[in-house]
């Protein structure tokens, strides 16, 4: 797979785009040059507004109008016959190339796939586009591809509907649709950004299966370095639309030469790298820690959302037991539909405990009133995931900081509140002066140290925090993250945090439980949990966790497929 | 009430599922929904007759309505209480609904119809003047946002939008009477008002199981003439009222036909090379049918509205035209129940359009 | 697929760029004016125009008018029924011998009047009954949605036409016209101000400054006057401009059905136009053309603005300024009609971050 490629299938010369925006022209791309050669997978990596997608969209002339392209892209096809220039393509030319020369994997496969007609259709539209297909032979053409692609059934789900898909299988039929008229190159648009880790392994496992048996060249778009280690045989890093280092997988990891690119590498969280972390603080823990009541706990907690209209009852959370220790930090991990956000939410009295017992500071839950609670909710901090919508667009960032210290009047108003306001901003690392910027202002990592300080305002023994830092890019959250540790060390609350990564639940968990549809299958510390996994399920999501390094990352995958 | 956490998917946040989320996977089936889309019509026909119900006995009893001031004390007071009209209004609201259920509508107070009679008599014409216009606005207006969709933002995008709006800016019966004025007075090619020349409609009402509808009836006569005259004089009316609605389809498709080309599977498609005018025809023009459609179902309202405007411009004798009439005589009894019918008309009308959405949308179907 | 509002939020991870202007610039219409390009720019302007000259009309009309609009003779004598345009009457006189200009400018007054009204109590009832619903949810909210969809589904106009009975029997006073005008459009606003208000409510509470605020302890009324209620409103000003043209259509319509406000009592285009429906069968054209165009212009005007307002703020529909001017040498992108202008999702390399 590292041995030359015959023939560059893609060569993207001085690459420039410019978008036209409200606040004027934002150069996207500036001067990018690359090849991707026949059957290679080429990784474009970067972090948001690094260029990354609208270099790879380009390549199939797919920017929308507001953007303007300068240089030349040549997409050769499959068989080498033919030659053209994408920017300069009239739009019948590029009709043709679309799909037949290049195709497109896009990254939320729930909304590349029309609701409204049969998955099969949508793929025999892809193969009509390009040539004389009766209905028989389109159809035909659209089993086997899915049968490639790993759906089971394929004569039958051919005329099924997407809704009627998982996410990982929706994401097998955009794949398959770009496989149908095996095109020389597929680019992949961050193709598992959407989807869980244990759904990821298996479309990147897919996508591996496409250049060695299709033969086809990837052009892989990520920010997820693991994903790149996992698949890549060549990277290009952009950043600020620029390229600022292109090599080969191996040497980009073992040997990277450019500043930001060690200083990427350097963000990405690993597995393991907490270990020694949270020995040091079991060894500092005072004797009897152990016996203090736990400020939050769970004895088969049992949180069910009611069915409507005759459909049957959810069970978000099934008889889940779990403690939080005073100053201790549990990790909540799991997938989508785990719970682990319900659990959170049940905490913080935002979600209806429908059975067994959960206490918070001492108070039962279940069956909790939210006057009698109210008092409670002091000590309590909660971080959410969202920092474009976690403050009120209209409020400036310390009257949002304010709020807590006004409504338990601790201050008349958010004038009067300001002194501990600008303490707090000092303490999460933000100027003074942010507290009188709105919350569009501030960047995502900006809004997310902001809703740090407004959960600790109040100066809470507990703290929820879900997903914390899951819209941040890598740099950022690791900053985000060292605040997070080096504030829950000065302050020593007690903390729920939730998140999808193991690793960066391993950085900061003194213990980890894993939730899988529900049910709480493992818990312990880093150790145990990361290092020696019992459950099944924790296992398998431990090997479909790409690693950022190539080598370790092969011998994962073989793990992997052991699992499996 | 749920509470639930919209928590969104993607910057490799694997997110947690929404309880609404996992129960529209689970769906119920489209015989579920179609029931309990049917039962709801029960309800808002039920609320519309009683708003009109409690809104109509604000103001008295009917008989004095029409009557008070014509005729002495004594007599209006006997005419009141034979018409039961001094009971206690939740009586007469019980007995009221009691009848409008075995289809009972009461009797004019002006011209001592059976309403019901009268209802279905004119509501033909109006029934044949709503589908004219239909065919009008469906041929007008759902080409026409295409094409706007289609060429959005150049100058036919423009000249196509601001026609939009001129067709919803006009008063029905304003433009009646400028096309009366030009087509009809001016020119001379088309008849000013009614729905026939006397002569035919005496024909045609003459004529054994009449349907009301003048055009079946016509057809059934079987005489050339008759026919043409019938169609002569829908075309003004028709295309007034067509046009109204036509202005709000064209907006309606070219928004929503606008919106899902921008989608990501338009997107998608056009990544793997289908045609522009493929795009439209099919990938984006069938999703948006959905919104369309249902929205369709709530411009039956503005389409019986503009009848009854309509149908005074042109004299056309249907139930528009009727309700004027009783306006006028202050025959509430006789309004009330034209009032009811267009409330089960509307009820039943957008059933119907939810069935049509559901058998497009798949995602209601399985 | 979530559109981030920190578009270009580059690996420094800065803030978005373009920071909303304050001041007088970021009043509502200004803002979108500076906003818009092309065509848009265009339909906006002409919709502000004829929206200035409608309210400078209606404001003015004392001065404006030659005539008061009941006024039947001057000094030289009676005007005479259907007198064709003159120099003494520009615009002729109608059946019932008033001066036509005069009734077309008198009649802007009226309108105003209604809408202002009609606009005023349909907000408020409206938005209270929307943000309840939304709010605290349960019965409540459930009756409020099927009664709201069952009055929004229902012809308006003959729900004016019932209101208009019930409140004054026909009767047509100046202030009692118009409020009988102006209550019958509100029973049909204030559906469709509660479903909007009521849906942004939803949406809203589920956000997560509303949580934040819940987890901190904020009573209901706070969270409710703080959060929600301005948050909630943000796009009415939209939703008003479209209603108020629906309500000049209806105020004619009403007018035009014999429920309007008497000649003598105020100037009322659609009764004018109800007057002159027997004129058009004689030939008279001008006692019908020009009440007419004064609706069609002040109509056409406001949904104008509307619709322009309604395009900038969907990003879906708006258009945008293009790129640079393009240099002879370099190829451009292929113009996608209709591709999305929502182009600051693709400078995102992940998307919903």
């Amino acid at each position: 797979m590292t041995t030359a490629p015959a023939r560059d299938v893609v060569e993207i010369e001085n690459l420039s785009v410019t978008f036209a925006t409200d606040a004027g022209d934002v150069d996207a791309v500036r001067d990018v040059s690359l090849t991707v050669g026949a059957g290679e997978v080429l990784a474009i990596v970067g972090e948001s507004g690094s260029g990354k997608t609208v270099t790879a969209r380009s390549i199939l002339g797919l920017l929308p109008e507001t953007a303007l392209t300068r240089g030349a892209i040549l997409l050769t096809s499959k068989d080498g016959s033919e030659t053209h220039d994408v920017v300069t393509l009239s739009r019948r030319g590029l009709g043709e190339v679309r799909g037949r020369d290049a195709a497109m994997v896009f990254q939320e496969p729930s909304t590349a796939l029309n609701p409204v007609f049969p998955v099969g259709w949508q793929i025999a539209e892809g193969l009509r586009a390009h040539g004389d297909y009766s209905k028989k032979e389109a159809r035909a053409k659209a089993i086997d591809v899915m049968r490639r692609v790993g759906i089971p059934d394929p004569e039958e789900r051919v005329d099924h509907y997407p809704h009627q898909f998982s996410g990982g299988q929706k994401q097998r039929i955009v794949i398959a649709q770009a496989l149908a008229l095996d095109p020389g190159v597929i680019i992949a648009d961050e193709p598992t950004t959407a989807l869980d880790v244990t759904v990821q392994a298996e479309i990147l496992d897919l996508l591996r299966r496409c250049r060695d048996e299709f033969g086809t060249a990837i052009v892989l778009i990520t920010h997820n370095m693991g994903v790149v280690a996992d698949l890549a045989d060549r990277v290009a890093v952009m950043y600020q639309g620029r390229i600022v280092e292109q090599a080969d997988v191996r040497t980009l990891f073992s040997a990277p030469v450019d500043e930001y690119t060690r200083q990427l590498l350097g963000s990405v969280p690993r597995l393991g790298e907490g270990r020694a972390r949270t020995a040091d603080r079991a060894g500092a823990r005072a004797p009897g820690w152990q016996e203090a009541t736990p400020v939050v706990e769970a004895r088969d907690l049992r949180i069910v959302y009611p069915g409507r209209l005759r459909r049957p009852d959810f069970v978000a959370v099934d008889g889940v037991s779990f403690a939080i220790r005073p100053g201790e930090v549990l990790g909540l991990v799991g997938e989508s539909g785990s719970g682990k956000t319900t659990i959170g939410r049940a905490i913080a009295g935002l979600t209806k405990v429908t059975g067994g017992s959960l206490t918070v500071h001492g108070a039962e839950m279940n069956g909790m009133k939210e006057r009698a609670f109210r008092p409670l909710r002091e000590r309590i901090g909660f971080v959410f995931q969202d920092p474009a919508s976690s403050f009120n667009p209209l409020l400036t960032i310390a009257d949002a900081v304010a709020e807590p210290l006004v409504v338990h009047k601790r201050a008349k108003n958010p004038q009067e509140a300001r002194g501990r306001v600008d303490e707090l901003l000092e303490a999460v690392q933000l100027p003074k002066s942010f507290g009188d910027r709105f919350p569009h202002e501030l960047s995502g990592g900006q809004r997310q140290r902001a809703s740090l300080a407004r959960a600790l305002a109040l100066d809470p023994e507990l703290l929820i925090a879900d997903e914390p830092t899951s819209a941040l890019d890598v740099s950022v959250q690791k900053r985000v993250l060292e605040l997070f540790d080096e504030l829950q060390r000065e302050l020593g609350f007690a903390c729920l945090f939730i998140s999808h990564d193991l690793a960066v639940v391993d950085l900061l968990a003194d213990r980890i439980a894993v939730l899988y549809k529900g049910e709480l299958v493992e818990e312990g510390t880093g150790e145990q949990v990361l290092g020696a996994p019992q459950h099944p399920y924790t296992q398998r999501l431990l090997a479909s966790l790409p690693v950022p390094d190539p080598d370790e990352q092969a011998l994962r995958r073989a793990e992997w497929d052991r699992l499996r | 009430m749920t509470t639930t956490t919209t928590e969104p998917t993607g910057g490799g946040g694997a997110p947690d599922a929404t309880p609404t989320a996992a129960r529209q996977r689970r769906s119920g089936g489209l015989g579920s929904y179609l029931l309990v889309r049917f039962l709801l019509i029960f309800p808002t026909i039920f609320i519309l007759v009683t708003t009109v119900f409690v809104l109509m006995r604000l103001t008295g009893d009917p008989i004095t309505a029409a009557q008070g001031g014509r005729l002495p004390a004594e007599e209006l007071a006997r005419r009141i209480a034979e018409a039961g009209y001094d009971r206690p209004i939740l009586v007469q609201y019980w007995e009221y609904l009691g009848q409008l259920v075995q289809g009972d509508f009461g009797t004019a107070i002006s011209d001592g119809r059976e309403i019901s009679d009268m209802l279905t008599s004119f509501g033909a014409a109006t029934l044949e003047l709503a589908f004219y216009a239909l065919i009008v606005a469906f041929a007008v207006g759902i080409p026409l946002g295409r094409l706007a969709a289609y060429l959005r933002d150049r100058w036919p995008d423009a000249v196509l939008r601001v026609f939009a709006i001129l067709c919803y800016a006009t008063p029905v019966f304003f433009a009646g009477l400028l096309l009366k004025l030009v087509f009809a007075v001016n020119l001379g090619w088309l008849p000013v008002a009614g729905r026939a020349s006397t002569g035919a409609e005496i024909q045609l009402q003459q004529q054994d199981s009449s349907t009301g509808i003048y055009l079946i009836d016509a057809l059934k006569l079987g005489d050339g003439d008759v026919i043409q005259d019938v169609l002569e004089h829908a075309v003004l009316p028709a295309v007034a009222l067509g046009l109204l609605t036509a202005g709000v389809f064209l907006r309606l498709v070219r928004t929503n036909v606008i919106g899902t080309l921008g989608s990501g599977y338009v997107e998608a498609a056009r990544s793997r090379g289908v045609s522009e005018r493929r795009l439209l025809r099919k990938h984006a023009y069938r999703p948006a049918l959905i919104p369309i459609v249902t929205v369709i179902g709530l411009q039956i309202a503005l389409l019986l509205g503009g009848a009854v405007l309509t149908e005074t411009t042109f004299e056309w004798k249907g139930l528009g035209f009727q309700l004027v009439e009783y306006l006028q005589a202050r025959d509430f009894v006789a309004v009330q129940g034209i009032v009811v019918l267009a409330a089960v008309i509307v009820a039943l009308v957008n059933f119907v359009v939810d069935v049509i959405a559901a058998l497009i949308d798949p995602r209601v179907r399985y | 697929m979530a559109t981030s509002t920190t578009a270009v939020d580059a690996p420094a991870d800065v803030p978005a760029p373009g920071r909303r202007p304050r001041g007088w610039r970021g009043l509502p219409v200004i803002r979108q004016l500076r906003q818009s390009v092309g065509l848009q720019r265009g339909m906006l302007v002409a919709g502000l125009v004829l929206t200035g000259i409608f309210l400078v009309t209606a404001i003015f009309a004392p001065l404006l008018a030659p005539f008061e609009y009941s006024q039947l003779r001057d000094p030289s004598g009676a005007f005479g029924a259907q007198q064709a345009p003159s120099s003494d009457h520009w615009l002729g006189t109608t059946v019932g011998g008033y001066d036509v200009l005069s009734r077309v400018i008198w009649g802007t007054r009226t309108a105003l009047y209604v809408i202002v009204a009609a606009v005023l109590m349909s907000i408020v009832i409206g938005v209270l009954l929307g943000l309840v619903a939304g709010y605290f949810g349960g019965w409540l909210d459930r009756v409020l949605v099927v009664v709201a969809d069952a009055i929004y589904a229902f012809p308006s106009l003959l729900l004016a036409i019932v209101v208009g009975i019930v409140l004054n029997g026909g009767e047509s006073s100046l202030r009692g016209g118009i409020m009988a005008a102006a209550l019958s459009i509100t029973v049909i606003f204030v559906p469709q101000y509660l479903r909007v208000v009521r849906a942004e409510t939803v949406r809203i509470k589920a956000e997560a400054y509303v949580e934040s605020a819940r987890v901190i302890g904020a009573s209901h009324w706070r969270i409710m006057s703080r959060h929600v209620f301005r948050n909630a409103t943000r796009t009415l000003p939209l939703i008003l401009t479209l209603n108020a043209s629906e309500a000049i259509l209806t105020l004619a319509g009403l007018g035009f059905l014999g429920f309007g406000i008497e000649p003598t009592a105020a100037a009322e285009w659609g009764y004018d136009l109800q007057k002159s429906l027997s004129d058009v069968t004689s030939g008279i054209w001008w006692t019908s053309l020009f009440p007419g165009l004064a609706i069609v212009l002040v109509v056409l005007g406001l949904t104008l603005v509307g619709e322009s307002l309604n395009d900038l703020a969907d990003p879906r529909l708006r258009t945008r300024r293009r790129g640079p001017v393009t240099p002879a040498d370099v190829g451009e992108t292929s113009v996608v009609p209709g591709s999305p202008s929502a182009d600051t999702a693709y400078l995102d390399g992940k998307g919903p971050a």
